[in-house]
């Protein structure tokens, strides 16, 4: 066995996608748009004005039940407000809440006695995650979504303004709008729970934070690290957001009430810290010395201002607005001052919910929640239960894998390899993992070295027997993996599951030489797998049901978004890339510059170009699936011939230091790296010629999107959805766009055949539009409704 | 005689159902940067994932370390945490060098009376991190500092410290009591017994080339896991103490080490300091069935003997030898093998003179007859702790595992197995296989 990782395209692809990811971290779009987390905007609203339930003063307890909001005043003369909004897992705020927002203002108002209020969340592992998305669903226009906006910022502001201290006693999540309604208390206190986090993902969605958040954060935290938060929208956990001054102290959970009561009592007398008339003050030297100068003058904040947007813009390519805008209304607030911020926190809300962007985002958005919820069985059909996952090979792909069953889905791991120097690689990649989580102290040594001990390993089959299921991540060859199934099958129990992370063999050629063909099925993971977001399973016909659930629910305990597709050449995501990378090596044989090609693609939206993946993955390994997919797919499969030629050559891509580029030390500072010369004579090209950008993306993009409608007209995926997130996550296509159904559906498919038809008679017979997409454009269907 | 004691419960007799053990390293070599919590953890979590064994099954860990471990002295609850067992309890018992051979007889005896199903019993050593003291007058001064009321009382107390107090204190390897190490006891008792350099020397060259015989033809290969070091996971599979390619001459050229005048214990014919693991799973017969395992075997009588630590210190075993044989009902003559841990090579030959010797069995135990003349075809077969290392925690399963194997090897039967232990303290275990 081999512990060679079967990287096909499409894994390396994604190994590239998570590398651009990882450098565009700190700012950017991209990564947002893979949003995962969960509600994000708020807008409790201050609506019209309501009825009060009044019965002021006293001492006990008087609520309404069934309301979100619960008033509790003690005897202490400090009154609870408990958020806890009936029927749902989790708080987000919604516009119904303006009523009874506005009542238990006019309590509190009511009350002269009162020394202090406490805002709480009395669910379980959420403060409030944000705002019900659905809201702004409805709204129709860039003015409605705006106002929803202002009545968010005024309701908080309302919170804000009191005389009285206002402490946010945080356990659970706090993201979105519930950091903002957080930021307008007077101060903040968090549990140190694993659920309590903090972070303002609107970005993710394409929008931005519209109850003040735009303006709060800057000032409470200063201009970088506010920036930081708002434009990558990631969460922090409570030590993090202790440090950057979000929280004014981190608590166990049990004692939250009483701190936040403590503090109350400290800020008695004293005016409250309104977050909004802050200015964030600095004390460790350097930071002054840098800082100040900087964000506190105009000029400094003007310079700061330019270099975020060079930075960012740099990096999302001009395809992410909402970052963008941020940056403007950030820039408002410090401008014009924090009233002019608001408004154009408001409007700038309105619109960015009304662009395509941020619907194709949402649409991205709902479709991940959805398929957390889809099993892909019949009603009934339960998982095999999985505790122990056996794992062939310990290279790069199985040393992920195994990584992500103990550490995100805590199952226990049994490595399998040829010999202990496999096995060995397989422990130092789990250990660099932890290694990197300690050292950035968000684990502790004893629980890392814990969760490592999950892993063992054989290079015989002790030990295999108790394996609930075995995934195989040996090298891309029938018979050996056909060796993997006779083993499992005469090592392992007989409801063993037997997975294979194949990314080019067909799942019904493994499963003609097992035994059992019910318990075999396909988990085609992405490189690196702890980071790449899809899990594309595969199932034959003769797939038990109960081994398709096996996978999904394994494929969810380890984080990822799951597809389940029907077996073919190819499946889906190896298909729909390998027509779109092999257009792109087309356009370098009429000698296109490679440079000229990842450049067009990345500035369409991929996270990295086409060129650049090949080298990534290795053209070697391209090759190996090309053949399969041409034999299937005929003529539009057809993949340039050069490949034989720069194999032979030694030009592997970046392993060999030679691809497309040169991958050296010396051309690694330069920046962009020098295009390999010796191509063009081994493509035997014509240099120099150039294509315009939009004839590049269009080409590339379009094959990969005909293939995408052939797949489900084949039905290798039953859905659009499907699609559109295999798309996504699994190759890259650009979030914004939606994914390949999506972005047909955005111009039309009568349009989409024309584009096709038109580039088939230029280009050829492969851009022969798929039979689906004609019967769409004939009937005036969309994928979607 | 003792009498015979049927170590058999309502479901059966103690199985052995599986065992391993780390490498065992010399001291400072493979596990310097790998602490006892660390190698017991990597050995326990090997041992239950080889079984096909849930971790929840597991009803206990008995678990011992000889050389403290100051920053987690409870080993075996800790051994337990760090393989992700919070649920499972766990007890730690030291015993010196026969610490291994106690934990298996204690859960032997809990699943006798059936208060455990399932318990993992071993035994873990580093002498590689050793816990390094301060001074007696340092700790002194600290503490008085720690209750003295003014700065100036504070003063005068570190002013009686001088240079040396403040010198870190090695962990020292005499016994407490008698205030001699380990080789000047064997170097007395060699004295007195009569053993020569040779037989020493005889002793350490068969416990070498047996050893590397028992490697050579593959039959550690199971016993012993993989170990996959941190922080490169480089894998150690082998132990780095046997001599491959022992040659007899080679062991005359080494120096006395304790007696340097009229020694004859060197650095060869004694266990050297080392790093290592072993442990076992123990359950009873009916579960062991019921679970569908072939154990390796059974125990089937053992003692634990003392005498004073004055003189022949490191004679326990035979104290504990004709008392485990006789509860088990069987004599020398029925052993197919027998096992001695080797502290020594002059402890060992002094064993054997003892075993041998009506007189000592007459004078020192009332005893008319001995256990007898052991074999050496029998004795330690596949070598022993002069040759493997000692890592004191660990010799005992090392022991019990590694004969119970050469037991299935050669088709079943018996064996006694000893250890002599600090204190004067001696264990023996008599274990059958089928």
């Amino acid at each position: 066995m081999s512990e060679e990782d079967n990287n096909s395209v499409a894994k390396k692809a994604s190994a590239k996608k998570a590398a651009v990811k990882k450098s565009a971290a700190k700012k950017t779009a991209v990564k947002k748009a893979t949003a995962k987390k969960t509600a994000v905007r708020k807008s409790a609203a201050a609506k019209k004005a309501a009825p009060a339930k009044r019965a002021a003063g006293k001492t006990a307890t008087k609520a309404a039940s069934g309301t979100s909001f619960r008033f509790t005043r003690g005897n202490d003369d400090i009154a609870v407000i408990e958020i806890n909004v009936p029927g749902d897992a989790q708080n987000t705020l919604k516009a119904e809440f303006a009523e009874e927002f506005a009542a238990v203002m006019k309590q509190v108002r009511g009350d002269g006695k009162l020394k202090g209020i406490v805002l709480m969340s009395t669910k379980t592992g959420s403060f409030v995650a944000g705002a019900d998305i659905q809201m702004f669903e409805r709204a129709s226009t860039a003015a409605e979504v705006e106002k929803l906006s202002t009545q968010c910022q005024l309701a908080f502001q309302q919170l804000e303004d009191l005389e009285i201290p206002v402490v946010a006693a945080i356990d659970g999540a706090c993201l979105g709008g519930g950091l903002e309604l957080a930021l307008a208390c007077h101060a903040r206190i968090a549990t140190d729970s694993a659920q309590t986090k903090l972070g303002l993902p609107e970005c993710m969605l394409g929008l931005l934070p519209a109850g003040g958040g735009t303006q709060r954060l800057p000032r409470l935290i200063g201009i970088p690290d506010a920036l930081d938060l708002l434009l990558t929208g990631k969460e922090l956990r409570p030590a993090k957001a202790r440090k950057l001054g979000i929280v004014d102290q981190v608590v166990p959970a049990g004692v939250l009430l009483e701190a936040a009561r403590k503090q109350i009592a400290k800020m008695q007398g004293k005016t409250p810290r309104r977050t909004s008339a802050q200015q964030k003050v600095r004390k460790d030297f350097k930071a002054v010395a840098a800082g100040i100068a900087m964000e506190d003058n105009p000029a400094g904040r003007h310079f700061l201002f330019q270099q975020a947007r060079k930075q960012l813009l740099a990096k999302t390519r001009g395809n992410y607005p909402a970052q963008e805008r941020i940056l403007d209304v950030v820039a408002v607030g410090y401008g014009k001052g924090i009233k002019a911020g608001y408004k154009a926190e408001a409007r700038a809300f309105g619109e960015l919910a009304m662009t395509e962007v941020s619907r194709q985002l949402r649409g991205i958005f709902f479709a991940q929640t959805a398929l957390k919820k889809e099993t892909f069985v019949p009603a009934g059909v339960e998982p095999r239960p999985v505790q122990r996952v056996g794992v062939l090979g310990a290279g790069l792909m199985g040393a992920g894998i195994a990584l992500v069953s103990i550490n995100k889905a805590g199952k226990d791991v049994r490595f399998k390899d040829r010999d202990t120097d496999g096995l060995a690689h397989g422990y130092k990649y789990l250990r660099g993992f932890y290694d990197k989580r300690v050292k950035r102290g968000a684990m502790r040594r004893f629980d890392a070295e814990t969760e490592l001990r999950r892993a063992t390993g054989t290079t015989n089959n002790r030990g295999m027997a108790g394996c609930d299921i075995v995934v195989e991540a040996v090298f891309e060859d029938l018979d050996l993996k056909h060796r993997m199934i006779a083993d499992v099958e005469a090592n392992c129990r007989p409801d063993t599951v037997f997975a294979s992370n194949t990314s080019s063999i067909p799942i019904t050629d493994l499963a003609k030489g097992a035994k059992r063909p019910e318990n075999v099925i396909g988990m085609h993971y992405f490189s690196p797998v702890e980071k790449m977001p899809l899990l594309e399973v595969i199932t034959t016909p003769k797939t038990a049901p109960e081994v398709t659930a096996s996978a999904v629910a394994l494929g969810k305990a380890q984080g990822k978004t799951v597809i389940v597709v029907a077996d073919g050449p190819g499946f889906y995501t190896t298909r729909t890339l390998a027509p779109y990378l092999n257009e792109a090596t087309r356009l370098l044989g009429e000698g296109v510059d490679p440079h000229a090609v990842d450049k067009a693609l990345m500035d369409f939206g991929y996270p990295v170009g086409p060129i650049a993946l090949l080298d990534e993955v290795g053209i070697d390994v391209g090759t190996k699936v090309a053949p399969v997919l041409e034999k299937a797919f005929g003529a539009r499969m057809e993949s340039p011939k050069a490949s034989g030629a720069m194999i032979e050559a030694g030009y592997l891509g970046r392993k060999t230091g030679k691809g497309f580029y040169v991958y050296d030390a010396k051309s690694k500072k330069k920046g962009e790296k020098p295009v390999n010369e010796a191509l063009f004579d081994l493509l035997d090209a014509p240099r120099g010629q150039s294509v315009p950008a939009e004839d590049i993306t269009e080409r590339c993009t379009w094959m990969l999107v005909n293939e995408a409608v052939h797949c489900l007209g084949d039905g290798i995926i039953s859905e659009p959805l499907h699609g559109d997130i295999g798309a996504v996550f699994g190759i890259g296509f650009p979030p914004f766009r939606g994914g390949p159904f999506r972005f047909v559906d955005s111009i039309g498919a009568a349009k989409a055949v024309k584009t096709l038809e038109r580039l088939a008679k230029q280009h050829g017979e492969r851009f022969e539009p798929a039979p689906l997409l004609r019967e769409m454009a004939a009937s005036g269907k969309r994928f979607y409704d | 005689m003792s009498q015979r004691l049927k170590l058999s419960g309502p479901r059966g007799r103690v199985a052995i159902v599986a065992g391993l053990r780390t490498p065992f390293a010399r001291m400072g070599t493979h596990f310097r940067d790998v602490n006892a919590v660390d190698l017991g953890a990597m050995l326990v979590a090997e041992l239950i994932a080889r079984s096909d064994l849930d971790r929840e099954e597991i009803d206990q860990i008995v678990f011992g370390m000889t050389v403290m471990m100051p920053e987690a002295p409870f080993i075996a609850r800790e051994i337990a945490l760090a393989c992700g067992m919070p649920d499972v309890d766990a007890y730690s018992i030291t015993r010196a060098c026969a610490t291994s051979f106690q934990t298996p007889a204690s859960a032997a005896e809990s699943i006798l009376t059936g208060h455990t199903d399932i318990a993992i019993a071993g035994g873990v050593d580093s002498t590689s991190h050793p816990p390094i003291t301060i001074s007696k007058k340092l700790t002194a001064v600290l503490r008085d500092a720690q209750m003295a009321k003014t700065m100036q009382q504070r003063l005068k107390l570190f002013a009686q410290l001088r240079p040396k107090d403040l010198l870190p204190v090695p962990p020292s390897i005499t016994e407490y009591s008698v205030g001699e190490t380990m080789g000047q006891s064997a170097e007395k008792m060699v004295k007195k017994w009569g053993v020569t350099r040779a037989e020493q020397d005889d002793i350490a060259h068969a416990s070498h080339s047996n050893a590397a015989n028992a490697w050579k033809q593959g039959w550690m290969d199971d016993q012993v896991m993989t170990a996959f070091v941190p922080p490169k996971s480089s894998p150690v599979h082998e132990d780095n103490l046997v001599r491959m390619n022992s040659e007899r001459s080679s062991y005359d050229k080494l120096k006395p080490a304790f007696d340097k005048q009229f020694g004859s214990v060197t650095a060869g014919n004694s266990s050297p300091l080392t790093d290592g693991a072993a442990a076992m799973i123990l359950m009873s017969e009916e579960k062991a069935k019921a679970m569908g395992y072939k154990p390796l075997g059974y125990i089937r009588g053992y003692h634990f003997a003392a005498k004073t630590p004055a003189d022949d210190l490191l004679m326990g075993p035979v104290r504990a030898a004709p008392v485990a044989l006789d509860r088990a009902g069987v004599g020398l003559k029925d052993m197919t093998l027998v096992d001695m841990h080797e502290a020594f090579a002059a402890q060992i030959a002094c064993n054997l003179k003892g075993l041998a010797s009506k007189k000592y069995f007459e004078e020192t135990m009332g005893r008319s007859q001995p256990v007898g003349e052991v074999d050496p075809a029998k004795l330690n077969v596949n070598g022993g702790s002069i040759a493997y290392g000692h890592p004191f925690g660990a010799t005992g399963a090392r022991v019990i595992v590694q004969t119970l194997n050469e037991l299935q090897r050669r088709g079943g039967g018996m064996a006694l197995t000893t250890a002599c232990a600090a204190g004067g303290i001696g264990a023996a275990m008599v274990l059958e296989s089928e």
